[in-house]
Order: C-alpha cells, then structure tokens, then sequence
C-alpha cells in the first residue's frame, strides 16, 4: 500500500479563539513520562530501520545558519540535499532518486540555493522576520519576508515574538503571526516558537494554538540557537496541539523539530512519537521536517551499517 | 516488502529480543528441584511451566511435598538465628543480590516474559529494575536497623506466597524487606509463572545468601496452603481476595503475623482541567500495563461530565494505536494474558456484561485479550464493582468533585487510585479522600522500594516498601505478655443504697441495652456493687452507627484532639478519688496508681495526636511521594480485665488521638469503672459517637464485632483472637489481638495499629 501525499489544503486560520487557548494544559510530569518511556516502547530493526532511516532523510530541512556561510558553503550544501547518500548505496537499497525535504539558509542565500537546487523539486526555506531573536524593527521583519519570497524560498521560517507569549498577550502574537503569513504569499509558513524561551510547556501548548490559528503552515519548535531546542516534551506537547487543531478544524498543520537532533536513533523516536501521537500521514515532508545539520551524516553511516554489516566512518560518506 | 515498499508505508514490522540464552540456561538446568538449605532438591513430581504466548512448555518444576515443606521451614528455622545477628552482613548480601540482579538484568527479563507473557519492555524496563532497586534499598534498612530500629526484632521464619503477575518483583518485595530484618523466607511462587524464582534461587548462592535463609519451593496451590499451615512466624500473601480470606481464617489465632495484598478496583478521575491527552495516555499505563493483570490497576476511569466525550473518543484513538502481540517484540504494548484459565477468566466477565457501550480493538489469535474500554456504566453495573483482571476499562461520568469522591469510594476494594487536575487546590483536596492506600495524582502505577505500598478494605492490610513496610518483617524486641482474663466476681450480697444499674453509652448519650438484660457485678468479698447491662449485638450495631454520625472526627485537627484528650485526663485526675475507691470496690486492691497511669496514658496519647507525623519520601520522580498517616476509622475494643480503667484508656487514647471513633467493650469482670467513665467523656467535650461504651459478654459480642461489615478494625484483648480473626476474614478488617499488657506505656506502637499509611504521590513541573 502506498500513502502518496495528496496535496493538503493550506491552513487558513480561524478567528483568534481565545477560550480555547484557556483551556491549553500541558502536565510536565506526565508529558516526559511518555516522552522517556517512548524509546523503550518502540523499535524498529533491520529493514525497517534502513527504510525509517530514508523517510528521515526525505524529511530533513538540511540547514546551514551560520555567520561565515558563503556561496561555496551553501551550493556545497544543496549538492548534499540533492545526493544525501551515496549512490551506491542508495542503489543497494532500492532508494535512487532519495533527496532531503528541503534547504534551509539565511535570506541572503536564497538565490544560491535556489539556483543550486534549480530542476531538483526540492524547495529552499529562508529563516526569516530578524531570525534569530525576531527583534527588528516590525516592517523590516514583514519585508524581509517579501524579499525572501522574491529571491525564490519557498518556504519561510519566521520567528515569533517570545515576549507576546510571556507576556500572555496572545492577540498581539495572533496578530504578527497573521501578517506574516500574508506577506508569505504562496510561500509556506513555519512558526519558530522558540520553545527553549517560552519558560513552559504549557506555554508552548498555547502559542501552538495560537500560531495554527493565525495560519501557520508548519509550527517549529526552535531556531537552534536557543540553550534548549528541540525537545521530546515539546514535540509531544505541540503535536497534541496539532493534533486539537486537526480535530476541531480537519486542517492539517505540520511539524518540524528543529535543533539538537544529530543521532539516527533520535531521529526514529521523533518519527515512532509522530506515528502515533498525530498517524502516519504526518510522516510525509509536506507535514514533517526535521531542521538539522549533522543528523544527515549519522544516517548515512547507520545505512551503510545495514549495507555492509559493518559499522562505517564518518569520512567514507560525502560532506555537505 | 522491500525497503522502498516501507518506507512508503512506514509500518513498524518485527523487533524481537532473542530467547536463546534464557532457552540455553532452562535446557541446560533441566528439571527443576526445590531450592532449601542453599541446595537443589533432586526434582520430585513434575509440572510443566508454559510460555502462554506460544503455549510451548518452557520447563518442568517440582510440586512440593508437605516434606519438603517441612524441610525448607527447617532449613529457614535453624539459619534464623545466625541471620539475625549481623546487621551488616545482611547489608552486603542484600547489595551483592541487587547487583547480581544487575549484571543478569536481560536473563531475568526474558525469562520473566517468556514465562508470564508481559511484552519486554515492562520486564526489561520496570519489573526487573524495581526488582534491583527493593535489594538495593533494603541492604540500606539492614545496615541501619541496631540503630533505627532499637527497639524492633525480627519476627523469625516466614512464609511467602506470591502471584503470578510480577513474579520476580513481587519476590523482591517479600524477601528483601524480611530478609533485611533478620528474617529467612520460605517462598512459593505462582504455580503459572516459576521461573525467575528459579533463577533468583541460583544468584542466592552467589550473593553469599547462607544456607537456608532463602528457600524456595514450587508448586500449586496445596503448597501454599502447606505454608500457610505451618510452623513460621508470619505469613505474608500477594493474590486474590479469595484467597486472602481463606488464609486468614486458616491462620486464625495462631499468633502468625499476616500480611495481604488483594485486590482492587482502582478508581481513575479526570477531572476537567486536567490534561487530557496525558490523562488519555496515563490509561495506557494504568490499565493496559501488564494486560491489566494488576491489583493496583487504574481499572475504574470517573470522568467529569462536561469533557467526557472528547476524553472517550480521544481514548478510543489511542487505544487504536496500542499494538498487541509477541511479548518478546520491543514494540510491543500489550502481551499475553498470563494464562488460558485467565483468559477464559476475562471473557467470561465481559460476555456476561449486558450494560454499557463497549469498544475493543483487535489481538491476536491465541492467549491474548484485546484492550477493552466499557463505557457508560452505572456505580451499579457489576462490572464496575467486580475486578476483571485483565485489559478491560470500565467508566462512568459525574458531575462535581464530591461525587468523584463518593463514586469512588463506592468499593469493597481500596487499593490504588489516580486523580488528573492541573488544580493544586482540587487535586490535594481529593487524594486524601480517596479510600485507598496508594493515591497518584497526575500519574499511575508509580512504584518505589521507598514509597509504601498496600491497600484497604478488601485489599488487604500491612504495606510494602519504605520504613513503614519493615514493621512487617519485626515486632517488639520486648515482649508483652497479656495478663489473663479475670472471670467475673460472683456474689450473693445485696446492695444498700438506691438500685444503680449502668446503661450503655452509645452516640454521647446513656442507653438502654436493646436486650433489656443486665447481670450483677459483685466486689470480691461478694458484696453487690450494682449491675451492668448486657449489650447485645444491637447494641453493637447503634455504637455503630453513632461512629457514623461522628464521622467529622477523622477530618478534625491533630491539636483539637490533643485538647480534648487533656480535657478527659484533667477530669479524671479531678475524680481521681472516686475512680480509686471504685476500682478498689471492684477488684479489692487500691485504684490510686491504676487512675494516675490512666491520666498519664491520656497525657501521652495528646502529646502524641498532633505529632505523629508521616513522611515526605524519597522517590526517584520529581515531586514527593507523601506517606500520610490515616485514622484506620472505626474500631472495636474488646478491653482487657487487668487493669480495667488503665487498660481502657490506654487503647481508646490512642486511638481517638489518631482521628478513630472507637466502641469499647468494658472490662466484662469489671464493667462499673468503665460505665462511671461516661460522665467523664460526657464533660469533656468528647462529641458524641467518637468514643461509645459497651458492657456485656466478651465471647458474645467478640464474632458480631468482627463480622460487621462496617467495622474496620477490631482490637480483641480480653482473648477470643482464634474468634475474631477467623471471623474478619468476611470483609478482611484489621484484627489485632495483643499481646498487650496495661501496665505497660506502649502508647506509640498503639499509634501504628490506630493509622493507615496512606501513600500519596506528587510528581510536579511547571
């Protein structure tokens, strides 16, 4: 049986529904119960494994955000999104043709990527609105999107106002959210709660719901710069929103961890807990992404494992 | 499927954990002998152990004989006391057998689900390391025992009983507790589940367990009922109620020392703040662990009306996501009900369930049970009352926290029970209401080596775990004897004054006894001190009622009950005089002591009543697990005739210190003293109901006491303990019958037959 990906609706929105955010709780305690007693209760070994490894890869934003990327750096980059894993091996499992979900770099290396990826389907997302602190002036956040937009990203990750949501002010953050899906345009739109920042879980629970309210397309939980990013508790704590959303609305609202997820291993927990917290639709890059850097590359070795049957080396597989 | 074809689907597919060194290690035993004396006995008549997932036989264990029964208590006897004597060698056995645990972790895992078809993963991931963590806590309790416990020795030889739904951790439970105490234990695990006991005999020999301390013997149930039967010091029981009752009428007045763990019917309440999807996923854990083969089950979900058609479609989602199957899989939630008779068990009780709505989801062909939610029931639905045993979740809904607490409560059973509200104040306020012993709140099946662990009403008494487990496994290094009873005075004098004959004292008001008889009560010269009615087992019942309407009593403060006790002691030093004289009519020697011991007791009891406090334990969540100390409730007292007065006081004191109503059946040679302590009572703002007076025959009212249903306790010191205890063993009531001796302070150790340890647990995060 093969699950193709239709072509979801986009999220609209709905009307800023504020008893709804109210009534958001989220038990710590219990939340990283289910989060640490998760591994323990879900495997998945040799083939499936090699297989889940795959979906993985299709499903990563390979991201570089750093202040020294240059040209080189990102077309070096979106070689490796176009050619994750090398092509013998790809072969070996039945994979031709595998790519990441997509790549993710700072707005002024859109038009590199863009052109890199250029005839490969794979869409280049530009962290966005004052990335990371989401601190700048307000018109300039809103143009930048714009500018993005134009230079070909065809995905936006914006960053939400931390205080808006420390602050309870949820209008506020339903307000900036909603105008930065419209100046999206086409462009799909992930909301970086910045969770690390959010003191809660239950915040977090709640600037989910209002961020999905607003439009977003995807929520994410970080920008990778924050002290604490993706977590378990936070993925479960969000995708349950989603999962509300969904519930109440029928509109599907994707997910993308984003930071501190480097080990295959983790990489399988995220897809167990999405399986079956949100169901196995939400495993298609069109509603999952991890937004990750160095995971690629202990896939890679894991998948040659599988291959060989011997454990690899970083430096047999091709860098990014 | 090929790679490409999964990751298209992205099914789970196989995970197994090998079985082939646990196969290697059965094959390589062979037939297994009994463990007694540190050897294996040559195996006797045989048994097959099966692996109810494939229905293989894995082994064939011995079916004890009532010799071998009589060897192992042998052995446990004459390695006692050589046990007993070093603390800190049981402290380095007891290390050396948690870190053996350790190093075998994933034999004793795969061994115990293949044996009782629990998935791995709980073997693996709870089972086996609370296993480990009971040895390692309890080589602590050893070490610090001479100087903790002074005043505690151990009890000697026990024997031990346990069920087939934790096999291996429930031994933990047993062994380390009394081992740590100096006992040694001759232990019988279930007939259906052997195995891990078998290999738990073989690390004894390794941990440098002395022969004989730990003797192990398998068979059915005529084994244990062999155990029971025998000479030990104490019996202690984890199973079914059933059986709980008939080894408490079987150890009826014999002196052993009887713990049981029963059943439960545990209640689960989702109030309409909680976190729903947590309290959804808590279920998991709470009824679908272990196929819900577990006494403390969250069996009972009470949802609060207004959220509790998104909670059941959320439930029901979930459960569509529980996979259940090959308890060796790693992805596995739910594995094979124990066994076919349990199965068939299971079945039967939902095919006879006619009310409801039910959901189930799919298992597999063979001994497996799918996860079962009925809803819609009704407190009166049997099913809500009785306990299946298995993946089956019964709910109903109510409509405020008050209801929550009376549906809850409405159980012959009082085990576990969990509490999901993200309010601090209503979740605080609900947990101590809850009859059980063990309370979660915001959480489920928490278990701890710290935290105690028992259960009330029919679920048995004596707790497991923590300090308060130990006083299990030790009894008073000094022993008390009880003075014998007195036969009362017979006389033929007659009286000179005007006719005094005593009432009851019964709801703070004297009353008639509803027989209308009465018997004279003569001085030891012969003379007529006036007469004493006879109560009845009516009489028996209105004390109990009027306990009832004084229920307010348990929820007052530990300080307005210290000022009352003090309030009695002032206004029996006030008639300390009169009290001398009558005591000194009654038994022929001076009363003076006797009264100022009494107002002493009431001294210690007050000094007591707001300072027996519980404790915050140390478990491995965050948040605290709090053991609180519970009035017991409503207790009967049969009081002793030595010392009429002192010995009165001296047991309603503390009791009613703790928050107990109690029912005191006087002195039967010496009632006068006790029915001249009503006006006591009556000016010191005793309310009416907490304290009650009956006079009459002992051997009459003893078996109506200890069979009310609505009696919690009885203390029966004036003998008849044979009596009593076999008689509780209809509603499993607390029954303690000395020794006690009045003439003793033993106030404290009062305290513990007067409170409940009620476990609460607090995991917290912002």
């Amino acid at each position: 049986m093969t699950i193709s990906p239709t072509a979801l609706p986009r999220n609209p929105g709905l009307p800023l529904d504020l008893d709804w955010v109210a009534r958001a709780q989220a038990n710590r305690s219990a939340i990283e119960r289910r989060a640490t007693t998760l591994p323990g209760r879900r495997s998945v070994k040799k083939d499936h494994q090699a297989a889940w490894l795959c979906k993985a890869i299709s499903l990563i934003d390979l991201t570089t955000l750093a202040g020294d990327d240059t040209p080189a750096r990102v077309r070096r980059l979106c070689a490796k999104a176009r050619q994750p894993v090398s092509p013998d091996l790809l072969e070996t499992l039945g994979m031709q043709g595998l790519t990441t979900g997509a790549v993710c770099v700072y707005h002024d290396m859109v038009p590199t990527a863009v052109e890199a990826l250029k005839g490969t389907g794979i869409p280049v997302a530009a962290v966005s609105t004052g990335f990371p602190a989401g601190l700048s002036p307000f018109h300039l956040r809103i143009a930048e999107i714009g500018e993005s937009v134009a230079a070909g990203a065809e995905e936006i990750d914006i960053v939400i106002s931390r205080r808006h949501v420390l602050t309870g002010n949820w209008q506020a953050l339903y307000d900036e959210m909603r105008e930065m899906r419209a100046a999206c345009g086409e462009a799909h739109v992930k909301a970086i709660l910045a969770t690390g920042e959010l003191g809660t879980l239950r915040n977090v629970a709640k600037a989910s719901l209002v961020c999905m309210m607003a439009g977003a397309d995807f929520i994410k939980t970080s920008t990778g710069k924050e002290s604490v990013n993706a977590t378990l508790p936070v993925t479960l704590t969000m995708i349950r929103a989603i999962r509300d959303y969904h519930a109440a609305t029928g509109l599907y609202v994707g997910y993308k961890p984003a930071g501190g997820i480097s080990k295959a291993k983790d990489a399988l927990v995220y897809l167990s807990m999405i399986k079956d917290e949100l169901g196995d639709r939400w495993l298609q890059p069109d509603l999952f992404r991890f937004g990750a850097s160095s995971l690629l590359g202990d896939i890679e070795r894991q998948l040659e494992h599988h291959v060989t049957g011997s454990y690899s080396a970083s430096w047999r597989h091709a860098m990014s | 499927m090929t790679i490409k074809e999964i990751f298209e689907t992205m099914d789970y597919g196989p995970a197994p954990e090998s079985d082939k060194e646990a196969m290697a290690w059965l094959a390589d035993r062979g037939d297994f002998g009994l463990f007694i004396g540190g050897n294996w006995t040559e195996p006797g008549t045989l048994f097959d152990t099966v692996n109810p997932a494939t229905g293989d036989t894995l082994a064939r264990v011995t079916q004890a004989t009532s010799d071998d029964i009589a060897a192992a208590v042998k052995a446990a006897r004459d390695a006692q006391p050589g046990w007993a004597r070093d603390h800190g060698r049981r402290a380095r056995v007891l290390y050396a057998l948690a870190r053996l645990l350790q190093k075998h972790a994933r034999m004793f895992a795969v061994l115990e689900s293949l044996d009782s078809g629990k998935p791995i993963r709980e073997s693996r991931d709870i089972d086996v390391p609370l296993a480990q963590r009971h040895f390692y806590h309890h080589a602590g309790y050893a070490q610090l025992m001479p100087t903790e416990m002074p005043d505690r020795a151990p009890l000697g030889v026990c024997g031990q009983v346990i069920p087939w739904n934790f096999p291996l951790l429930m031994l933990a439970w047993k062994i380390a507790p009394a081992l740590a105490m100096g006992n040694t234990v001759v232990l019988k695990p279930a007939e259906w589940t052997p195995l891990t006991a078998m290999l738990f005999a073989q690390i004894c020999g390794e941990a440098g367990v002395p022969p004989g301390v730990v003797n192990i013997v398998t068979g059915d149930g005529e084994v244990g009922e062999m155990i029971v039967g025998a000479k030990v010091d104490k019996i202690a029981f984890t199973g079914s109620t059933a059986v709980g009752r008939r080894i408490r009428e079987a150890t009826a007045g014999t002196g052993k020392a009887l713990s049981l763990e029963l059943g439960g019917k545990g209640p689960y309440i989702v109030f309409e703040d909680a976190d729903i999807d947590s309290a959804v996923e808590g279920l998991v854990d709470a009824i679908w662990f272990n196929g819900g083969q577990v006494c403390c089950a969250g069996s009972r979900l009470l949802v609060q009306d207004g959220i509790a058609e998104v909670f059941h479609a959320k439930l029901r989602a979930r459960m569509a996501q529980l996979r259940i199957g090959d308890p060796l899989d790693k992805c596995i939630d739910v594995g094979a009900i124990v066994h076919p008779e349990q199965l068939a068990h299971v079945r039967a009780l939902v095919e006879a369930n006619t009310d409801g709505t039910i959901f189930q989801t799919e298992a597999p062909e063979g001994c497996y049970y799918p996860p079962t939610l009925i809803s819609d029931l009704d407190p009166a639905s049997p099913l809500m009352q009785q306990e299946i045993f298995g993946p089956v979740l019964v709910s109903t809904t109510f409509r405020t926290p008050e209801e929550a607490v009376e549906i809850a409560n409405n159980s012959r059973y009082g085990l576990a029970a969990s509490v999901w509200s993200e309010d601090v104040n209503l979740a605080l306020d609900v947990a101590p209401k809850l009859e059980a012993g063990i309370v979660w709140v915001n959480g489920t099946n928490m278990m701890d080596a710290a935290a105690p662990f028992g259960g009330i009403r029919e679920s048995g008494f004596g707790r497991e775990g923590g300090w308060e487990g130990l006083g299990g496994y030790t009894r008073a290094a000094t022993r008390h004897s009880s003075p014998a009873a007195i036969t009362p005075q017979e006389g033929t004098g007659t009286g000179d004054g005007i006719d005094r004959t005593s009432k009851l004292y019964i709801g703070g008001k004297q009353a008639r006894p509803d027989g209308g008889y009465s018997r004279a009560v003569h001085g030891p010269e012969g003379a007529l001190l006036g007469h004493a009615s006879l109560a009845n087992r009516k009489d028996l019942r209105n004390a109990v009622e009027a306990m009832n309407a004084a229920r307010g009593w348990g929820g007052s403060s530990g300080h307005l009950r210290a000022q009352i006790l003090y309030f009695i002691a002032e206004n029996l030093s006030a008639r300390a005089h009169e009290f001398a004289s009558r005591l000194k009519d009654l038994t022929g020697k001076d009363g003076t002591e006797e009264v100022a011991a009494a107002v002493d007791r009431l001294f210690s009891a007050a000094a007591w009543a707001d300072k027996y406090d519980g404790q915050v334990k140390g478990v491995p969540v965050r948040g605290v697990a709090l053991a609180m100390k519970a009035p017991v409730g409503k207790i009967g007292i049969l009081c002793p005739d030595a010392a009429p007065l002192l010995g009165l006081v001296s047991l309603m004191a503390p009791a009613i210190a703790m928050g107990n109503r109690v029912t005191l059946v006087a002195s039967e040679a010496y009632p006068l003293v006790a029915t001249d302590f009503f006006q006591v009572l009556d000016t010191s703002d005793v309310p009416g109901g907490v304290v009650n007076i009956l006079t009459g025959a002992h051997a009459d009212l003893a078996e109506p006491m200890a069979r009310h249903l609505d009696l919690d306790a009885v203390w029966g010191l004036s003998g008849h303990a044979q009596l009593i205890e076999a008689a509780s063993a209809q509603n499993l009531k607390r029954t303690w019958v000395g020794p006690f001796d009045p003439q003793v302070d033993t106030t404290k150790d009062l305290l513990a037959h007067a409170t409940e340890v009620k476990t609460i647990w607090v995991p917290y995060g912002a």
